[in-house]
């Protein structure tokens, strides 16, 4: 009886771990077979050669509506032989789903990309058809392509679609009670802090560091172009001329370190939703934004709002933004559509949709080169900075996070530690250049 | 009767050297082992052999492992999420059991007149409640904005660990309790009464007699709670998100193996990345396993009451 005991005892251990440890395996598997079942569809709709359906893959799943009330309406009534449905999987899942369903031949005609290598890797694959010939690429300035062209920029696989642009939206109605202007340059930045600190009545930054990110995109990206003077940064830090321990990345840390002061009470645990109901309920003056919060602030908050670009060194300075090409949609290589689906991409490039788009998404800006006027005030305010500023794009998308450790996800670790203050600025830029140098050739030389 | 007609049975098997394997055992274990070879075993031997081979297909041998030993690039961050790992078992060992015991004990006493039922539903129901609800509500507790405390105990690098630990033991401290008032429950009174009766103490009773009886149940909870452990990913993911932050003190081999299979952001997925780090995750499992099989199950005396 004893023996038996202990031998159930083995038998139940065995099992559990065997269990415990091959569930991590099945999950694929899973979002593979549950990725089946639309392409049914399509292949019936093209056969039958009368009306052809697309779906289009996409990770926005908060645009649903969007494009079913007002965008695939448009087209269709354009193209009545084209119908198209707008398949969204969840932001975090879409990579690794989208990758499942290309594999195994179940994904939808045409594909939002994502900026730089995630899609660069499906066209190298094969999975994203070549659209360089496409009638109306031509709408597109090099920058804008410059996200979804192989490294050589021969080749272009995904018709540019949005881009954000990073800036620091503030609450106006809190701004005239405390009896603060709207800030230009650093100096007058912090002054507005001060003011809003000493005053009581709200958190003068919006901001925490628990979710990591925000501390890299809306901080160290937010800020950084004005001090390594945008692409011409970028590009050095590509080219292995400039180092991230320079004095322009150690800079961007030091202020960026200032920044704590100003955040609410114990900031090292509030993450990005608090922090956006922090804002938009009022408890906060000004918020370190992406242009993609105005349609969610729009909505939600009940003032006055405002936007300030990345404050300047002195006054009179060349000012930067970063201006992030983010979206753009491609074709599926496997798609048995392909000419319909290249009608929408063409459609996608005019300046009809560009307007549509742009207006629907308040916070999303056209890449093309067509004259967008924009309804909403904020989002007007975000696009004029691209006529006074120099434009550039986050530092860490293109090439640099391709090895191992991954610059971006080491900017959003170093951000946040050097905003709790457990490193130093130059300790911080340290461990990115260490980082760098472990597998990108050009900044092993020196 | 029935134990004579066996006996023979056997013997005569044995004898004739014709023993027929009962078909019905077949029928009964066939459904379950299919099922379980398919989606288990498969996918388990399927990975531990993804861990000898590239990205690109090739025969790598060992060498993908090398990554996690001292000087490859996963090393620090595997070494880390290990010990990570170790401390988030080691807060479950350390106050799980005894405070499940402890409630245990209280819901057997005699102290307890009514309401028993009530309190060990109570005690067990977080138990059932999704993980993400689970870190939500903890979430919003403690909050520094909206929370009752102000400190911000999963923003600091020092308490966040410990904090999670502790909502994890929260969540799952029924389990145990369960377990032990199970085995307390069938402790035959009449033992207790005859200590009494021999002038034993309360305490002395709990050591001497009630203790031995409860530790081969103390094994099989702490090791189904190592390797609830070792393998826990859902509630660190939902809390910290796949960065495990602050500074990756959070980071344990779940949440470890889903940036390195998966990808996070603009780091690329490598299957044999993510293989290598679950068979590293099967393995130290197994050797706890071990232990605990040869180290403890051997040794720990077994009572029939």
């Amino acid at each position: 009886m004893k023996r038996t005991f202990k031998w159930m005892i083995a038998l139940v251990a065995v099992l559990l771990i065997a269990a415990a440890c091959s569930s991590d395996d099945s999950s694929d598997t899973t979002a593979t077979t549950a990725a089946g079942g639309d392409e049914t569809t399509t292949t019936v709709a093209a056969e039958s050669g009368e009306t052809v359906e697309l779906v289009i893959e996409s990770w926005r799943n908060d645009d649903l509506a969007i494009w079913e009330d007002t965008i695939i309406p448009a087209f269709e009534a354009e193209n009545p032989n084209i119908k198209v449905t707008f398949a969204p999987t969840a932001p975090a899942e879409y990579n690794a789903v989208l990758g499942g369903r290309l594999e195994g031949g179940t994904a939808g005609d045409l594909i939002t990309c994502r900026p730089f290598d995630a899609s660069l890797d499906l066209f190298e694959a094969g999975q994203l058809a070549d659209i360089t010939d496409l009638p109306g690429m031509e709408n597109f300035s090099s920058v804008a392509q410059s996200a979804w062209i192989t490294d050589d920029g021969t080749q272009k696989f995904c018709v540019p679609m949005a881009s954000v642009i990073h800036g620091f939206i503030y609450n106006a109605d809190a701004f005239a009670e405390v009896g603060v202007e709207v800030p230009t340059t650093e100096d007058e930045f912090f002054a507005a802090l001060d003011t809003i600190k000493a005053d009581g009545s709200y958190d003068a930054l919006a901001m925490g560091t628990a979710d990591q990110w925000e501390a890299a995109t809306m901080g160290f990206q937010n800020i950084g172009p004005n001090y390594w003077m945008g692409e011409t940064g970028r590009i050095g830090l590509i080219e292995g001329t400039e180092k991230l321990t320079d004095q322009q990345y150690v800079d961007t840390y030091t202020t960026l370190a200032k920044w704590a002061d100003y955040m609410p009470d114990g900031f090292e645990a509030i993450a990005y939703p608090d922090s956006q109901a922090l804002f938009t309920l009022g408890g906060a003056a000004i918020y370190p934004a992406g242009s993609w919060e105005i349609g969610l602030f729009n909505e939600q908050a009940d003032f006055a709002m405002g936007a300030f670009k990345p404050p300047v060194k002195a006054a009179g300075d060349t000012c930067y933004i970063s201006d992030h090409t983010d979206i753009a949609l491609g074709l599926n290589a496997a798609s048995p559509n392909a000419d319909a689906a290249k009608t929408f991409l063409s459609w996608v490039a005019s300046p009809e949709f560009a307007s549509m788009y742009a207006n629907s998404l308040p916070g999303f800006f056209s890449l093309s080169n067509h004259e967008v006027t924009m309804d909403d005030p904020l989002a007007q305010e975000f696009l004029s900075w691209r006529g006074e500023c120099e434009s550039t794009i986050r530092n860490s998308y293109q090439i640099l996070s391709r090895g191992e450790p991954n610059l971006e996800n080491e900017l959003w670790a170093v951000s946040a530690t050097v905003i709790n203050a457990t490193a130093t600025p130059e300790a911080g830029t340290a461990i990115l250049q260490e980082g760098l140098e472990a597998w990108y050739p050009p900044q092993q030389s020196g | 009767m029935t134990t004579t007609s066996t006996h023979t049975d056997v013997v005569q098997g044995t004898s004739t050297k014709r023993w027929r394997f009962p078909a019905h055992v077949a029928v009964f274990l066939g459904p379950a082992l299919l099922i379980y070879t398919v989606f288990m075993v498969y996918p388990l031997l399927d990975s531990l052999r993804l861990s000898l081979f590239s990205d690109e297909g090739a025969f790598v041998g060992l060498s993908n492992f090398r990554e996690l030993l001292p000087g490859g690039s996963l090393s620090s961050s595997f070494w880390n999420a290990l010990g990570n790992n170790f401390i988030f078992f080691a807060f479950h060992f350390l106050v799980q059991n005894p405070v499940g015991l402890l409630l245990a004990v209280l819901l057997t006493s005699h102290l307890m007149k009514r309401g028993r039922g009530t309190y060990r539903t109570l005690i067990f129901s977080p138990t059932v409640l999704s993980v993400v609800i689970v870190g939500f509500i903890w979430q919003l507790i403690l909050s520094p904005l909206w929370g009752v405390v102000s400190t911000p105990l999963l923003g600091l690098t020092s308490t966040a660990l410990p904090t999670l630990s502790l909502m994890s033991v929260w969540q799952f401290v029924g389990i145990p309790m369960m377990f032990f008032y199970a085995v307390l429950v069938g402790i035959p009174p009449d033992l207790i009464e005859a200590a009494r009766v021999d002038g034993a103490s309360g305490w002395k009773i709990f050591w001497k007699i009630i203790f031995p009886l409860l530790l081969p149940m103390l094994g099989i909870i702490s090791i189904i709670t190592y390797i609830a452990n070792l393998n826990a990913f859902d509630l660190i993911y939902s809390v910290q998100g796949a960065l495990a932050g602050p500074e990756f003190s959070t980071d344990i081999m779940g949440t470890l193996f889903y940036r390195s299979f998966f990808g996070f952001q603009l780091q690329a997925g490598s299957t044999a990345m993510g293989a290598t780090v679950a068979t590293a995750m099967f393995i130290v499992i197994l050797l706890g396993v071990l232990v605990y099989l040869f180290g403890w199950a051997k040794r720990v005396e077994t009572y029939e009451l």
